[in-house]
């Protein structure tokens, strides 16, 4: 009861920051906390009347089908696969070129190519789907085009589910790696020139004091990168693969994800019940994921936890 | 003093160049193929494919587009509305959580950064959102569908509190309130103002955000006079693919309701246009804007 109080007391107290706080708390419990709720669809017999109370509860039914259709694996390994991909190679790329791009002395050149290497964030997905068409289509497209000038056969890449891997790698890099990279570069301004000072005393050349200097030094913020992209881990950028990939069965076997699962399920098959089930799966095992790699990194080194 | 270039600089330098340089052609590749197809005649592109250079300049593309300009601008009404409305209650809201959430005395900070963190961990899937938006709140069919989804992300949200935190001393704060402001004077008069660089980032991605949404049409929006600009162009996308995958493709690419390649590249460059015109205004501020996890010297 005294406990309570003290709460009620301490957020009074605070009452114009609670305030200010507050329409962002109700959107959060709207939009994130109440559709948990939803969660129960998975376990009911869904039907078009919407009222998810009236619903007859099936139990695990949903998840038999899910598990049944034999997708499962599949879907998952794609979905951790290409996370781990973009990951890992999203942040040695955007590091590898943060840290070059803030030795170079030339300001002109400095602002150009980094306004330039940022440019394919502000590409909608749409526009991706374009530029994708644009290269690969098997008759105007450009490979094919080069292909052909140089007297080589025509690649049919649409019926090539493993050269998806691939692109898929690619065109993410290829959108993203700009993004991480400036954030990575307002991470290196903020480091104090007296590091460098004193290396440079002590004779460390220009490789050595990227390494031993800069590169550590952006550990803060790798560390909250990792910590929003594992959050997502089991949820793929649906609009990447959705885009580049549409409703092509053909490259499913590569290119299908989780998310991609889920909205087929859901907006082409209409199977509400086994698209709920695969989204509650995808939730449970990445937290359930999430929840292990933390309490790992905790043993080994409580500073670099997660949370 | 100048320090003498040694030649691990000199390599490193060189090595720097060459990365940077390659790393920007291999950005800017795509954007130059759009733009070359959207000013070369359909004819060329079906009988010579997509290339660097137009072999032969054309703005036939365009003009197929503006001869009924109808459907367009409404799609880019919808677009530019959602984007403005949103990105402006949303910054509003998450600045001022952002604010809040660094605000050292304020006890249970971190108890709320945590639950707005956790939804990225946690969620109901797509679904039982889907119910929420439609069945629940009513959305479809309207500008709420597609703006009350992108409102707020967590992300920004710590993006703005790390920029807050370390942009402005807690002195600052600490002294505006021994002159008596109360905490909205103080977020209002003098966290606002010193916020700018950051409040440009995260009111650049918001924007960039509704701009280039087009799930929300997707999911919520039956009335094709309500698309989002972005859905609009995939729509004309799909149907081209579709009609030319069931052969009715080179011989019609003319006539109405078929769209050319040369059209559907103009629509894209058209599309992405005023975003990429916003973009070198904004783009200063990044650096300075996107810190996250502030360095200490």
């Amino acid at each position: 009861m005294l406990r309570t109080k003290g709460v009620i007391r301490e957020l009074y107290r605070n009452r114009i920051l609670l305030l200010m706080l507050l329409p962002t708390l109700l959107y959060f419990l709207i939009n994130n906390y109440l559709p948990m709720i939803g969660i129960y669809y998975a376990f009911v017999q869904f039907d078009f009347n919407f009222n998810l109370f009236k619903m007859d509860f099936v139990g695990l039914q949903n998840f038999e089908f899910l598990w049944k259709s034999g997708k499962l694996m599949e879907l998952t390994l794609n979905t951790i696969g290409y996370n781990i991909a973009f990951l890992v190679l999203v942040n040695v790329l955007s590091i590898t070129v943060a840290v070059l791009l803030s030795e170079i002395r030339g300001k002109w050149f400095k602002k150009v190519t980094q306004s330039v290497l940022f440019l394919p964030y502000f590409v909608s997905f749409v526009i991706l789907s374009v530029i994708v068409f644009n290269l690969f289509n098997y008759e105007q497209g450009v490979l094919n085009t080069v292909l052909q000038q140089f007297g080589a056969e025509p690649v049919d890449v649409y019926s090539k589910p493993k050269l998806w891997i691939l692109f898929i790698i690619l065109f993410y890099l290829w959108k993203n790696f700009g993004y991480s990279m400036v954030i990575y570069l307002a991470a290196i301004t903020g480091i104090s020139e007296e590091y460098y000072e004193a290396a440079k005393i002590d004779g460390a050349n220009i490789f050595q004091r990227s390494w031993h200097i800069t590169v550590p030094m952006l550990k803060t913020t790798f560390v909250i990168l990792l910590l929003f992209a594992l959050g997502s881990i089991m949820k793929g950028q649906f609009d990447l693969f959705y885009q580049m990939v549409g409703n092509n069965g053909l490259l499913y076997s590569t290119t299908d994800i989780l998310d991609t699962y889920v909205y087929r399920s859901m907006r082409v098959t209409f199977d509400m019940g086994m698209a709920t089930a695969a989204g509650v799966y995808q939730s449970i095992f990445g937290f359930t994921l999430i929840m292990i790699v933390n309490a790992v990194i905790r043993r080994i080194n409580k500073d670099y936890a997660l949370f | 003093m100048k320090i003498r270039e040694d030649s691990a600089t000199k390599w490193f330098r060189l090595l720097a160049y060459t990365v940077v340089l390659a790393g920007s052609i291999a950005c800017i590749l795509p954007f130059v193929l759009i733009l070359s197809a959207s000013f070369t005649s359909n004819e060329s592109i079906l009988q010579e494919g997509y290339g660097l250079i137009p072999p032969k300049f054309s703005l036939e593309g365009y003009e197929i587009i503006f001869r009924i300009p109808g459907d367009v601008l409404r799609a880019y009404g919808v677009t530019t509305f959602t984007t403005i409305v949103g990105t402006t209650i949303g910054l509003l809201l998450m600045t001022m959580a952002g604010y809040v959430l660094q605000r050292k005395d304020f006890k249970y900070r971190n108890l709320f950064s945590f639950l707005i963190y956790f939804t990225t961990l946690f969620g109901g899937g797509l679904v039982p959102y889907y119910m929420l938006i439609t069945n629940y709140m009513k959305f479809t069919d309207t500008m709420y569908a597609l703006i009350w989804p992108s409102l707020m992300s967590p992300f920004l949200i710590i993006l703005m509190r790390s920029f807050i935190n370390s942009a402005i001393p807690d002195e600052v704060i600490e002294s505006a309130k021994i002159d008596g402001a109360n905490d909205f004077t103080i977020y209002y008069r003098v966290v606002l103002p010193l916020a700018i660089p950051g409040l440009a980032t995260v009111g650049l991605f918001l924007a960039l955000h509704y701009w280039n949404d087009w799930f929300s049409s997707a999911l919520f929006i039956n009335d094709a006079a309500k698309y989002q600009l972005q859905f609009y162009l995939y729509n004309i996308i799909n149907t081209s693919m579709f009609l030319n995958s069931i052969g009715a493709g080179a011989g019609v690419v003319l006539s109405e309701g078929v769209p050319s390649e040369s059209m559907k590249m103009a629509m894209a460059i058209v599309v992405t246009g005023p975003i990429l015109l916003l973009y070198p205004f904004i783009q200063r501020y990044f650096v300075k804007g996107l810190t996250i996890g502030a360095v200490k010297g």
